[in-house]
């Protein structure tokens, strides 16, 4: 190989390299010899026939918006529907003074100031003989007023639009989340092709997760229009194919009952078909009325519910994290037998208890102590001193392992968007993010569900089903079936092949689940009030979940406390204990105890769902 | 030796594309809907894309020779993580967003295969041997690939055409054209059926548009109807009632040409496709006086390129090409695609005022 300078030539080169240059320029002569010929073929030869097509070329094609599928509850009861409203659209190069248009408009129709100014942000940005929205919903009487006036007004037109609703407002606005009109963000997400005439998209909940079933197809229509671009009649028309409709698990009803157990307290209550991970109610209070979003909500009373200390945007039951508390013992009693450990064995509680070689005193509940608990008793009686000594003996590889079996710091894999993954936290974990090791001391306080663990109340209540299901695990989901609304056809969904069973030691789950009946009907379970005179058996633990840490030697007084530092109340239960029908979780933020605050909200949820039940046989 | 620091430029070059850019921005207002501020935005990328260019054209012919296989390196990285990590828009994945702004990262391989295929071509003697012919091959397929599963297989052709276009300059010996083109037409049909849809359809229906002239071919036919129905004169400056009415689809970017030529008639688009031809051919002729054989080939690719561009994108328009989505060069609104141009005609000018002080 003859090597050669960096920038150097070798001879002959220049020539070769030149001549095809010179093939190419001739190349790319013929090229445009042949663009000019095809241009004089249209614009000379052809000139007649296209100018004949331009002068009829009054066809135009538009868009026909397909109707967003229903949402239905688990019995039909509509959730999101579409309602036809009055809408005021104008098209700004028709119109020949603007501010003169909406100021004799708004003698006749209501304006407010925020509609004029996103109408007029709307309309700058979009040039191009397109139709802007100045105001929606405009009632019947405006309505009629402006149709008497639409001559005065070229460029103004009313139409009948469908604007989606949601009837049950507060009560649905978390799972279901709403539409909103397709952001410049959106554009860059949906395909612009299949958004054609759709002005609307699924911003959260069921609606952003299952947008594609929802939405449907554009349909098109061939208009005919006049030199100045009117539509003077339709000449053809492919219909626009409605959205499927979409049957969900959720019971209304229950919801409604959950809701109301709940009261005015921040919380969430999740309850689900253990069997099938039918999510039946899924709560998060307090709440906002989704149908502000549709059109818009304006600025100031989204940054005054923004910033509201409660929260009301945030779904507590998808998205809200707390330390599940004492609900967590049950798995933990579950590993302590399996591991080996008697379950007849019992711990002396005084009413503390103490790491060998430390002073620092971890504190029971019931400060009088428990005396001499067994595995049942501790559950039944919640006693945190046995746990602290499984807690100790176990150590937080064992106990991260079968949180993590139970689901917990992972995705359940519902159908709903940005579920998070909680945290189960472990010595490798708190080394890499925190740098620091694990301490004994976190052993006993991860052993009564506090420190570091962060549960979802979705993960507690699919903790609660794999209980009831004595150890199969299901993925929560909250679609029951798609409808094509021409066809009519239900597309069922078959969730049993989301189940796996955990293969867990039936005499543990025995075990566990006769304790966890004791707390709600023996007479110390901690939970016995909300269980009293119950037709049916129920199996559930109470937890309480401190918030914030209460120094050596100090008392924690409920009263004293700010509201906002109390402990939060958690119960998880299911029943009835021989056959399940429902799981459900209840967290009540800084409502107090678990027994005396989130138990009898899921004790009325329950008495609900039996009794509704009971009437159907 | 270089005694003052002097800008470096062209002449001729800049009035032909100072010229374009102006017509550019009549037809951009036009197009747009009488819209202002998209005519001003317009022209802030021009001024944009000149100070590039005036920039790119201080790079010595040596340094861009010497980073070439860098630049095509760190390119074919970003269109891989463009792939992984990059923005979804319109139903391709193009882009990759820096925070700040967004970067599509095909616009710098149009620069970088060109450059690496004439880097790779002159570390031998011309003509190239067939072992370097497949070489270039490769680093041409590898880019193009990528590009085109995004899917954007406008750029992807217009890249494949820039390295094809190098390697046609150095002096691929005859046979060994024939022979590439004879597997090209042996794996056409595999490639047919790799497709998407929309492709296919788009070339079914050059065959005949009027087969589904509400569907598939309304884009097509409008097109047609704008130019056709503009005669040798026009119909006058912001008198385009196809384009006025909306029945031409992207007439801002794409169809742009459209828009032209029905208010512009036959006597525009002499004058266009005159005005693209004096560029390149200006182009052209730089490649021709310059001295060293790396920036032979590369300003010569480019040239061809430009030129290529818009033969691609006006037969498109006028339906003897199917409709893959190439720009007007220098018309088109968008950001992009202007820079990289820019930065080329940078390159171009930068390589031929030194070739007087070097040698």
């Amino acid at each position: 190989m003859v090597s050669r300078s960096r920038m150097g030539q070798a001879p002959g080169e220049d020539a070769m390299v030149r001549q095809r240059l010179k093939l190419a320029g001739i190349i790319a002569l013929i090229l445009a010899a042949i663009l000019l010929a095809r241009l004089y073929s249209l614009q000379v030869s052809q000139y007649a026939r296209y100018q004949t097509l331009s002068l009829d070329n009054h066809i135009r094609l538009q868009a026909l918006s397909p109707v967003r599928g229903l949402i239905l509850d688990r019995n039909g009861v509509v959730l999101a529907q579409n309602t036809a409203v009055y809408a005021l659209k104008v098209t700004p190069e028709r119109v020949l003074d603007m501010d003169l248009m909406l100021a004799e408009v708004g003698q006749i129709v209501d304006l407010s100031d925020r509609e004029i100014l996103a109408f007029k942000q709307r309309s700058s940005r979009r040039p191009g003989f397109k139709k802007q929205l100045l105001k929606t919903q405009l009632d019947d009487a405006e309505a009629a007023k402006f149709a008497v006036n639409e001559y005065r007004f070229p460029g103004v037109t009313l139409e009948a639009v469908l604007h989606r609703d949601y009837p049950f407002a507060e009560l649905t606005a978390h799972f279901l989340g709403y539409v909103g009109r397709i952001s410049e963000k959106d554009q860059n997400r949906l395909e612009e092709e299949k958004y054609k005439g759709i002005s609307h998209t699924g911003k959260s909940g069921i609606e952003k997760q299952y947008e594609r079933a929802l939405v449907g197809s554009t349909g098109f229509e061939e208009v005919e229009i006049d030199a100045h671009g009117r539509t003077l009649r339709t000449i053809s028309r492919e219909g626009a194919i409605p959205g499927d409709n979409l049957r969900l698990t959720i019971d209304i009803e229950l919801q409604r009952e959950a809701r109301r157990a709940l009261g005015a307290s921040r919380g969430a209550v999740v309850a689900m078909d253990p069997s099938n991970g039918e999510v039946l109610a899924m709560v998060s209070n307090p709440s906002f009325d989704p149908n502000l979003f549709v059109d818009g909500i304006d600025h100031a009373t989204y940054s005054a519910l923004r910033s509201l200390k409660d929260k009301p945007f945030l779904n507590r039951a998808l998205h809200g994290r707390y330390a599940p508390g004492s609900t967590i013992k049950p798995i933990f009693a579950e590993v302590v037998i399996e591991e080996g450990i008697d379950p007849e064995e019992s711990v002396f509680c005084p009413g503390w208890y103490m790491l060998p070689g430390s002073t620092r005193q971890y504190r029971c509940w019931k400060k009088t102590g428990h005396g001499r608990v067994d595995l049942h008793a501790a559950i039944e009686q919640s006693c945190d001193v046995y746990f602290y000594e499984m807690g100790k003996r176990l150590g937080i590889g064992q106990m991260s392992g079968v949180l993590k079996k139970f689901g917990l710091g992972s995705q359940s894999g519902v159908d709903l968007p940005g579920e998070p993954d909680g945290l189960v936290p472990s010595a490798e974990w708190k080394l890499a993010t925190r740098n620091e090791p694990w301490y004994p001391g976190e052993d006993l306080i991860t052993a009564i569900g506090q420190g570091f663990l962060m549960t979802t109340p979705l993960q507690l209540a699919r903790v609660a089903s794999i209980l009831a299901n004595r150890g199969s695990v299901v993925q929560p989901r909250l679609l029951m079936s798609k409808n094509d609304p021409l066809s009519g056809e239900p597309e069922e969904l078959n969730n049993k092949k989301n189940t796996r069973n955990l293969h867990i030691n039936t005499e543990a789950m025995d075990r566990v689940i006769r304790a966890m009946t004791a707390v709600m009907s023996s007479p110390r379970g901690t939970a016995r009030m909300s269980g009293r005179r119950s037709a049916y058996s129920i199996a559930g633990k109470t937890g309480t979940a401190q918030v914030i840490a209460i120094a050596q030697g100090e008392e924690y007084d409920e009263d004293s406390l700010k509201e906002e530092f109390r402990d939060h109340a958690l119960f998880i239960a299911f029943a009835p204990v021989e056959n399940p029908k429902i799981a459900i979780a209840v967290v009540v933020e800084n409502g107090g105890s678990g027994a005396g605050v989130a138990a009898p909200v899921a004790r009325k949820v329950l008495d609900h769902f039996f009794l509704k039940a009971l009437e159907r046989a | 030796m270089l005694r003052r620091k002097k800008l470096l430029f062209d002449g001729p070059l800049m009035i032909g594309l100072i010229t374009l850019s102006f017509l550019g921005l009549f037809v951009i207002y036009s197009a747009s809907g009488e819209n202002f501020s998209v005519m001003v935005r317009q022209g802030i990328r021009l001024g944009i894309g000149w100070v590039v260019m005036i920039l790119v054209a201080q790079i010595s012919p040596e340094t861009i020779k010497r980073f070439s296989p860098h630049l095509f390196i760190v390119g074919v990285v970003v269109l891989i993580l463009v792939l992984l990590v990059g923005v979804v828009a319109k139903g391709a994945q193009r882009w990759l967003d820096l925070g700040i702004f967004r970067f599509q990262p095909s616009e710098l391989m149009k620069l970088a295969l060109p450059m690496m295929v004439a880097w790779l071509m002159t570390r031998d003697k011309l003509p190239p041997t067939f072992a370097i012919i497949l070489l270039a091959l490769v680093l041409t397929a590898i880019p193009t690939g990528l590009v085109v599963i995004q899917p954007d297989l406008g750029t992807g052709i217009m890249l494949a055409a820039s390295g094809l276009l190098v390697i046609f300059l150095a002096g691929i010996r005859w046979r060994h054209l024939m022979m590439m083109l004879a597997t090209v037409a042996a794996v056409a049909p595999f490639l047919w059926s790799q497709l998407h849809d929309y492709h296919r359809q788009r070339i079914l229906t050059l065959f005949d548009p009027w087969a589904d002239p509400m569907g598939s071919g309304y884009q097509t036919i409008q097109a047609q109807i704008a130019i056709g129905s503009a005669g040798i004169w026009g119909k006058g400056w912001l008198q385009g009632s196809q384009s006025h009415l909306e029945f031409i689809p992207e007439r801002s970017t794409d169809f742009i040409f459209a828009v032209f030529a029905e208010e512009f008639g036959l006597v525009g688009v002499l004058i266009l496709i005159v005005l693209y031809l004096f560029i390149a051919g200006r182009c052209l002729a730089m490649a021709y006086q310059t001295k060293e054989t790396y920036s032979r080939l590369l300003i010569g690719a480019l040239a061809l390129t430009f030129f290529f561009y818009l033969f691609v994108n006006l037969g498109m328009v006028s339906g003897i090409l199917p409709i893959v989505g190439v720009p007007l060069p220098l018309v088109s609104y968008g950001g992009t695609s202007m820079l990289t141009l820019m930065a080329a005609f940078g390159i171009m000018m930068g390589t031929h005022s030194r070739r007087r002080l070097m040698t």
